[in-house]
């Protein structure tokens, strides 16, 4: 979340979009009511099934799986071409007035944009750049008129998507569309503002991170970002998704979103090369110019006093990669049987991964397999035959399981990171059952053996480890105290004033304030900047519980630590104009006092900078401002484009020659089970029900007995042609498995009328397998498909294509 | 219910005068005081509270955990009652339908109380000690990175990495647990890193 779940009560309009509130967070969706209530807001959703959001929303608008991207492009077409959009913002704080250069170009009739390689199905992204002026700097035409302005490229781009266009690929009626455009439009002022609430709906899809993208350019466009009520939110899944993507925990990822070197990047120096940050206008802040101070201080956490000047830091001790090892890769590498070993720390992949076969296959490989969770998986169960549900014969697997139990959340301590990216600390309340031991416990035993082994025999690759620091107190059982501190970092030698050395800034072993205070020369460690200010000397703060809010405004400064640096709403300094004065007295932020950034909040800007030193808000960005056009860091395209999903009931109509993402990773194996729409003719879209938590809550007996079994949400139209009645059993299939169970047939799965045919959805929750109190299910993942989005490689669960037809119920 | 109490038996049998006192100084009459006094003590005057989180969606709601036993005092402690917590500014007291049901999530008959293993071709678990599965994981580990783990690519550039063991982190744990996980699983030259952000 940009924002945070608290601000949501500052919004004129909440946009649900791509996620369903009311069910999957209800506790945060408290905030879109406290905001119905209490500000007048109006609550806007857009879904393929009427939802319990909806339910309670002003206005619902349907919209058929997977075409967000071209809805929102539809959005801002209306938006610019209606000229409703906040100019001021968009003309100082957008880089809409920078010109791109020459050479690149979109092909409409081709959806495709300049340096594409159909072999490599990629795009040399040469042409993806500024047009830069003499004086190294891109050139800016402030009117917003040149052709090559991005304002004129995003109006040109977005031209193609009409409201009877957006009527044509989405199925959302032009009259609901336009209606929900007026509703965000009514916020493209400055005195009002939008929050848009979005999920795994969005991000699971081939090209999800360009449909995230085109809100985040809508919010723009309208002065959004930074503002009260504003933002693009991500309601994370999990309680510690958040957190634990802050800490790393992404295979190309070091902490704090910095970037595991790749083995071309052969020196830390050539690391370093690839990492320019140079400002490009004059007197930008470019706050990643910091980023050499940040990696320093995570070699130090990791190698200690390992780590020195002379070795780099410890550079090459770290993994250097080669290629792609996101989990979808990762398992279609096991399928081939190149991977031996894997441990699942509290992850259950033969639930959650695509293609529940090809995963049972590939775990069949493995030469060992170790779960860690506090409650039994499907998957520490692959083996085990469990009728049509886990079809497997146990003789013919030669994996060598082990499944560990640990600690729940009620029997150990620590922080979570919620969406608002607020830490809190937790404390531990109860013993485990029997010997069930922390996941600080158990990774410390086994980085203990490891390196006892290495110590005493050798082997390949023992410097890194040998080399790992390990300074706790009992290096048995590391506490979550010690574990945070060396997060958030420490003086390693008296650090000095640049300016006058007799004077001590931070003495030597002294928690860090902040990242503030970090080298680049050695002498600061800490392990995920982004967490420095967390534990300070001043102690713990994410164990504060002071609730206080004194604006009213939902802030809650002294409530856990928010990061970075406890600013609850990012870019807050645009909510302030290019002087410093508030867009509006009712949505006053963070103003300019005449000495200092003022407002209820920790400025996301140089605390004492005037706004007339004319540095942009958007501090992280080499440019100042925020980006309508991105020069090469998405895969797919500057832009976003609309491209349908890799199974689709109809062919891509702006480009049928592209239909689907030109880019994204396919592998073979995985491109011959597509289906196609003649053999399964519905979309099938997945999703989480209230009672249920992901595939955790079928053994909790309380939920279990709420919400017993799966089953199959279907639209009384397809029900009645395909002589399906309410109850009955059902097989759905894809071409790469089927599930079974009763349909429910209702209202709330919309039937859309696509491009003049008529497109039915079939709804899927998530929730059931063959482990726990709930009835024994085949688990919906039998049905996905294995492709990606383009960028991030999560996969493509919220549309694809499935038939369904009634037989009979089971016997009793 | 049928109490016919007198004011002196009342307070002779609870032996709680003062309360009752104190109730009849607020003007409570003889009647309201005898049926305040006749509750049951109040179940969870005499457990322990523990500020904790919830530990499914990423709302992180507060939660208070009544337990018999305190952690802290080094006693045995058992969760029998869990509340929304309602000085948390997010949730302010509220749980949803998952979150209600977090008491049988800590009680469920699916949690694993001891290490089990599988051998190969194997149709069932069998329990074994800590000591043999860990030391049993670490001897097939070290047997396969010292097989696999590659020090140098071809082009003679230190690459440390162990591509043939991955590893998935859970995010219902913790940021701490999360860190020790980067640092044992990097420090390995594990890149098959990833956590539920994808899926």
């Amino acid at each position: 979340m940009t924002n945070s779940w608290t601000d949501i009560k500052n919004a004129d309009v909440v946009l649900i979009m791509g996620g369903n509130a009311a069910e999957a967070h209800p506790c945060g969706f408290k905030w879109v009511t406290e905001a119905k209530h209490h500000n007048n807001a109006k609550l806007v959703v857009v879904d393929p099934r009427f939802t319990r959001s909806a339910a309670v929303s002003d206005f619902y608008c349907p919209i058929r799986a997977g075409t967000d991207t071209a809805f929102l492009l539809g959005v801002i077409n209306h938006l610019l071409s209606t000229d409703k959009y906040h100019k001021a913002y968009v003309e100082q704080f957008t880089n809409a007035s920078y010109l791109v250069r020459e050479g690149y170009e979109f092909k409409p009739e081709d959806g495709l944009f300049s340096g594409y390689d159909a072999a490599k199905r990629t795009y040399d992204r040469g042409t993806w750049d500024y047009e830069m002026g003499a004086d190294g700097f891109p050139v800016r035409d402030e009117t917003l008129q040149n052709p090559r302005s991005v304002f004129q490229q995003l109006k040109k781009h977005v031209s193609r998507y009409t409201p009877e266009m957006v009527e044509r690929i989405t199925g959302s009626p032009k009259d609901k569309f336009l209606k929900v455009c007026d509703y965000i439009a009514s916020t493209g002022n400055g005195e009002r503002s939008m929050t848009i609430m979005y999920a795994l709906g969005w991000t699971q899809h081939s090209y999800g991170s360009q449909t995230i993208r085109t809100a985040a350019m809508i919010q723009l466009l309208l002065g959004n970002m930074g503002m009260p009520g504003g933002g693009v939110n991500a309601l994370r899944g999990h309680s510690n998704v958040q957190g634990l993507t802050d800490i790393g925990i992404l295979s190309n990822s070091t902490p704090g979103y910095l970037v595991l070197p790749t083995e071309r990047e052969v020196t830390f120096d050539a690391y370093m090369g690839n990492r320019d940050f140079r400002p490009l206008q004059p007197g930008q802040i470019s706050f990643w110019q910091n980023y050499k101070k940040f990696f320093v201080s995570f070699l130090k956490s990791m190698y200690g006093s390992a780590a020195t000047a002379e070795n780099a830091f410890g550079f090459d001790y770290l993994p250097k990669y080669d290629g792609q090892y996101d989990v979808i890769r990762h398992f279609e590498l096991m399928h081939q049987g190149k991977i031996n070993g894997y441990v699942c720390q509290g992850f259950n992949p033969l639930m959650s991964a695509p293609n529940k076969s090809k995963m049972t296959a590939a775990l069949s490989k493995l030469k060992f397999l170790v779960t860690i969770d506090p409650l039994e998986t499907e998957t520490s169960r692959f083996w085990e035959r469990k009728g049509e549900a886990n079809p497997v014969d146990p003789s013919k697997i030669q994996t060598e399981v082990f499944m560990l139990p640990s600690t729940c959340f009620a029997e150990d301590e620590g922080t979570f990171t919620n969406s608002s990216r607020t830490l809190n600390w937790r404390w531990k309340a109860a013993d485990a059952p029997g010997q069930a031991r922390t996941d600080i416990d158990i990774m410390a035993d086994l980085f203990n053996r490891l390196r006892a082994a290495y110590q005493k025999d050798g082997g390949k690759g023992a410097a890194p480890v040998l080399a790992t620091a390990w300074q706790y107190k009992d290096p048995k059982h590391p506490t979550a105290d010690e574990l945070l501190r060396e997060i958030n970092g420490r003086a390693l030698v008296d650090l000095k004033d640049a300016t006058d050395p007799t004077k001590v800034l931070l003495p030597a072993g002294h928690q860090l304030a902040s990242f503030a205070q970090m080298r680049d020369d050695g002498s600061t460690e800490g392990a995920c900047w982004i967490y420095t200010g967390s534990y300070t000397q001043a102690g713990n703060l994410t164990a504060r519980r002071n609730n206080a809010d004194p604006s009213g405004l939902g802030i809650h400064p002294q409530w856990g630590f928010a990061w970075p640096a406890n600013r609850r709403i990012l870019y807050n300094r645009a909510s302030a104009d290019a002087d410093g004065k508030p867009w509006s007295e009712r949505k006053k932020y963070m103003v300019w006092d005449g000495s200092k950034w003022a407002g209820p909040d920790v400025p996301d800007y140089p605390p004492a900078l005037a706004p007339d030193k004319k540095a942009g808000p958007y501090i992280m960005n080499p440019e100042g401002v925020s980006r309508l056009w991105v020069r090469r860091t998405m895969a797919d395209g500057p832009f976003p484009e609309h491209y349908e999903p890799f199974e689709s009931p109809v062919e891509n109509a702006l480009h049928p020659k592209t239909s689907a993402s030109p880019v994204a990773r396919v592998f073979k194996g995985d491109l011959e089970v597509f289906g196609k729409a003649k053999d399964f003719p519905y979309v099938a879209t997945s999703y989480r029900l209230v009672e249920h938590f992901h595939w955790w809550t079928k053994s909790v007996k309380l939920n279990a007995i709420v919400q017993p079994e799966f089953f199959v949400e279907i639209s009384p139209e397809l029900a009645s042609e395909k002589k399906i009645t309410n109850g009955q059993w059902v097989k759905v299939s894809s071409n790469r498995g089927s599930v079974k169970g009763k349909a429910v047939v209702t209202k709330r799965i919309p039937t859309l009328t696509i491009d003049g045919k008529k497109v039915h959805t079939v709804g899927l929750p998530i929730h059931f397998g063959f482990v726990g109190e709930t009835k024994t299910a085949i688990g919906v993942n039998a049905l996905t498909p294995v492709v990606g989005d383009a960028n991030t490689q999560t996969p493509e669960y919220k549309a694809f294509l499935v038939d369904i037809e009634p037989i009979s119920n089971p016997v009793a | 219910m049928n109490m016919q109490f007198s004011r002196r038996q009342f307070l002779k049998g609870t032996g709680a005068g003062v309360a009752g006192t104190a109730l009849g100084a607020f003007g409570f009459g003889d009647a309201e005081v005898a049926l305040a006094q006749a509750a049951r003590p109040f179940k969870l005057e005499k457990a322990t509270e523990t500020r904790n989180t919830c530990p499914y969606c990423s709302v992180s709601c507060g939660m208070i955990m009544y337990s018999r036993g305190d952690v802290k005092k080094g006693e045995k402690a058992k969760v029998f009652h869990v509340e929304g917590d309602v000085d948390n500014p997010v949730n302010r007291g509220t749980l949803c339908p998952k979150g209600s049901g977090v008491l049988d999530f800590i009680n469920s008959k699916q949690r694993i109380t001891q290490p089990m293993h599988r051998k190969p071709g194997s149709d069932k678990f069998e329990p074994v000690s800590w000591d043999f599965a860990m030391d049993r994981i670490a001897k097939l580990m070290k047997e396969d990175r010292d097989a696999n783990f590659v020090e140098k690519n071809g082009d003679g550039v230190t690459v440390n990495r162990w591509p043939t063991v991955g590893f998935l982190a859970g995010c219902a744990s913790s940021n701490e647990p999360g860190w020790l996980t980067y640092k044992v699983t990097r420090s390995l030259g594990i890149l098959a890193v990833d956590n539920q952000a994808r899926i």
